[in-house]
């Protein structure tokens, strides 16, 4: 039987089949899906873990006590639990470790578009990539079997069109359950585990001796194969880059790897040896390319595709019928022209909380030091409320940084509640042990909502759906030793104003809490509001906060009923009263 | 069975693309087919422009539809219907439901929401046919305005020669339980509605 699956969707299955019963992750798009259903299969522990540095820790310790772990994260989560990585690569570890990393050609919802194969030959760890779900689902249990073989963790690398798209995948015999083993006491071995210089610097002849033997694996492992063809064209590809270049490319000889580092020498030497032209076709950088390169095989590569965003089929065939490696053609297809159209960015929803706060910040002209979430989205017009967007955790060393220089501006860090969990707690001390005076605002609705609503320490819930106590911001702000803390409903427009004016001028550090549930998470909906066209005099405070129900219309402003979820802000900054529920006439009720 | 067919879905962030795709998908495999399914979730979720592709085939390998290649764009939204010209192969059905649903600079009125005459022109001069689904009335006429992806689909579903109870089978098993009458009826709705001529 064959089930539709996304690539995420059989990752978890994979793991599952292979006995993997310890998950831990913080969500990323687009890696998230994969614990989130690891987690609900039968026997397994699951976490959402603070940050990807922690989960890997997690992970790191379940292998260490002979457990067989899962640890999944984006790829600029793997920056942060980089770490890990390294030291894991030295230790090895006692059961399985497997790490999905999901990378993000094309940015779709990432602030770069960083290659992490990089990462496998920088801490000397294999990496494995599979094409579609069917191969996601196997490479799970591989990697687990080279892991547990060869001593070190295995990272999967997807990316987010694989990690996004849907295939078939065979569906297997559940495994069965095996009855939990009563514990083991814990193998202590200080000279493999304890990576102080006297024990880590054998443990490096070891690393490499072990990359040795991966390479060799990665000649006869059927992860990698020969795919006979023409002899024309040598097509050397991985992941679902391999899909595309099937379609374009369909009587060539392929390299097919589902193994990316180490690579294989041999099947490189043999493809090379087989046809006129090598042709290797890898997203981002030229990670593969540069190898085949050293070997002192001609290759085309990055001249062709280039290093930048995402693959398609349409892509990769046009630069091969510019480059001549394929006809183009055959007769010009009359160019589509495309038209001009009005764009449509994401922007935050109707009834989000975060309108409130980003609306106060820009009214009060605040230099905004920013994180990432939805909350980011402050930053597009007509808001322009938010000034800065790095990395996790950023804002609240950017806005100390900031703020020991000196501006002329008011400023804040603006963080998320996810996020700050994530990375804020230390820079949050940061500030407070180095008598700092800035201001940070954390802009909490109560759950981690641009990744699709994950529970996080503030909401009360595990991912296993447990009930655990409510981290509070606020207390965890005054027990570091915070004097100046509050607690704001973002839609109190007036209180708002007032408490950053109060904040911003203080000469102590202070943080602001600004609490409101997020509208999609908890699906309130009151009736829409509508607009009194007498008394609107057109001011624009409405169009302004940038909520989508409400447009400019000829001599006012309308509100999409179907859109709006009557929370009321516009109202409550509309100069004129102008602004209400509908009576029963039809008017407005103010 | 066809060689392939390949299907584009264009609409806003919020209208439920990724479920009406999903079901798309399965009667595909239902069907005997080897189908494959792509869509980018995230940042663009929160009212941004959504995608999906949806392949069916004998042998399906990337899960994108090339450009030129789209048998069938569904657009659950007017706007949203005109990004995709480039995508269309010749002789492609539109199926578009209509219902307008404004972008930020429209709103701010920075920008004009095209005319639906310069939509269909769009699509019309790449090569396409243009089907007008009376998708969002109908499905305000049942009484929420999510299932006009339902509609949508019944209206494909009539161009198409899979059996009509492969259709219906596959939309009560994918939508919640408490929800399947409701969108059995916006489908048969869609079906009625087409007359497949074209
Ligand atoms: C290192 C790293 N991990 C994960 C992500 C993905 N990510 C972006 S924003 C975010 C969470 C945002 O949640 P929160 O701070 O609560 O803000 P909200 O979206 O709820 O407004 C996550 C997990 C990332 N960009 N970088």
């Amino acid at each position: 039987m064959k089930k539709i699956m996304s690539g995420n969707e059989a990752f978890a299955y994979g793991a599952y089949l292979a006995g993997i019963k310890i998950g831990a992750a913080y969500p990323g798009t687009p890696s998230t899906e994969i614990i989130d259903n690891f987690s609900k299969y039968p026997g397994v522990y699951a976490e959402w873990s603070t940050n990807e540095k922690v989960a890997f820790d997690v992970g790191a310790g379940a292998a260490y006590a002979g457990g067989r772990a899962l640890v999944a994260m984006k790829h600029v989560g793997m920056n942060v639990a980089a770490e890990a990585l390294f030291y894991t690569s030295y230790t090895g570890m006692k059961g399985g470790l497997v790490v999905i990393n999901a990378d993000d050609p094309g940015m779709h919802s990432s602030q770069n578009e960083q290659d992490n194969r990089h990462y496998a030959r920088f801490a000397k760890v294999p990496m494995l990539e599979p094409s579609d779900s069917e191969e996601a689902k196997e490479s799970v249990k591989v990697a687990l079997e080279i892991s547990e073989t060869f001593d070190t963790p295995v990272v999967v690398r997807t990316t987010t069109r694989l990690s996004h798209s849907l295939s078939l995948v065979e569906m297997e015999d559940p495994v069965a359950d095996e009855a939990p083993a009563e514990p083991v006491a814990y193998e202590r071995n200080a000279s493999k585990y304890v990576m102080v210089p006297a024990y880590a610097r054998p443990r490096h002849p070891v690393i490499e001796e072990r990359l040795k033997k991966l390479a060799e694996f990665a000649e006869t492992t059927p992860l990698n194969r020969i795919e006979p063809g023409d002899d024309q064209i040598g097509v050397i590809t991985s992941g679902v880059v391999y899909q595309y270049a099937r379609e374009v490319f369909p009587n060539a000889t392929f390299l097919k790897l589902g193994m990316v580092y180490p690579l294989p020498n041999g099947l490189i030497r043999e493809l090379a040896g087989r046809v006129k032209q090598v042709v290797v076709i890898e997203e981002l950088d030229p990670f593969i390319e540069e190898h085949v390169r050293l070997l002192g095989i001609q290759t085309r590569g990055k001249d062709v595709f280039p290093n930048i965003g995402e693959f398609s089929p349409g892509r990769i065939r046009r630069c091969a019928q510019e480059a001549g490696l394929i006809p183009g053609p055959d007769q010009p297809t009359a160019a589509v022209t495309m038209p001009q159209l009005p764009g449509r960015p994401p922007m935050l929803c109707p009834g989000c909380g975060h309108r409130g706060l980003f609306y106060a910040l820009q009214r009060l002209n605040v230099a905004a030091f920013g994180d990432i979430g939805c909350y980011t989205l402050g930053a597009a017009p007509p808001l322009n409320a938010m000034h800065t967007c790095g990395c996790m955790g950023a804002s609240i060393g950017v806005v100390q940084g900031v703020d020991r220089v000196g501006v002329k501006d008011r400023t804040v860090a603006v963080i998320g509640d996810s996020t700050f969990f994530h990375a804020g707690v230390a820079p949050l001390i940061s500030l407070k042990y180095n008598n700092s005076t800035s201001t940070v605002i954390v802009v909490d609705n109560r759950v981690t909502a641009m990744t699709g609503h994950q529970d996080n320490p503030g909401t009360g819930k595990t991912l296993q759906g447990a009930d655990t106590p409510v981290i509070k911001i606020d207390e965890l702000a005054r027990g570091i030793g915070f004097k100046k803390v509050d607690v704001v409903n973002p839609y109190e427009f007036r209180t708002v104003v007032d408490t950053i004016k109060d904040h911003v001028q203080s000469k102590e550090p202070s943080l602001i809490l600004a609490q409101y549930p997020c509208v999609l998470n908890i699906r309130e909906r009151k009736p829409a509001l509508v607009v009194d066209v007498e008394k609107c005099n057109e001011c624009g405070n409405c169009i302004r906060i940038g909520c989508s129900p409400i447009t400019k219309v000829e001599g006012g402003v309308s509100i999409n009923a179907e859109l709006c979820i009557g929370c009321g802000f516009c109202a409550t900054i509309c100069s004129q009263g102008a602004i209400g529920p509908q009576n029963k006439e039809g008017g407005t009720d103010q | 069975m066809k060689k392939k067919i390949d299907f584009l879905f264009a609409g806003v962030g919020g209208q439920g693309t990724i479920l009406v795709s999903n079901i798309l998908a399965e009667v595909g495999r239902r069907c005997g087919y080897d189908v494959k399914k792509s869509e980018v979730h995230g940042m663009s979720q929160r009212g941004g422009a959504v995608e999906s592709h949806v392949r069916w085939g004998e042998k399906v390998y990337a899960p994108v539809v090339e450009e030129g290649g789209a048998d069938f764009l569904l657009a659950f939204e007017m706007l949203e219907a005109a990004r995709w010209p480039h995508y269309l192969a010749p002789g492609a059905i539109a199926i578009i439901n209509r219902h307008r649903v404004m972008p930020p600079s429209v709103n701010l009125g920075k920008e004009k929401y095209p005319e639906e005459k310069e939509i269909e022109a769009i699509l019309t001069g790449a090569g396409g046919q243009v089907s007008w689904v009376e998708g969002a009335a109908k499905a305000l006429e049942l009484g929420n305005l999510a299932l006009a992806g339902v509609v949508l689909l019944g209206a494909l579903s009539a161009r198409l020669d899979e059996p009509v109870e492969v259709w219906v089978q596959a939309v009560g098993d994918l939508v919640p339980a408490k929800f399947k009458d409701l969108n059995v009826k916006a489908f048969q709705a869609g079906r009625e509605m087409t007359v497949p001529n074209n």
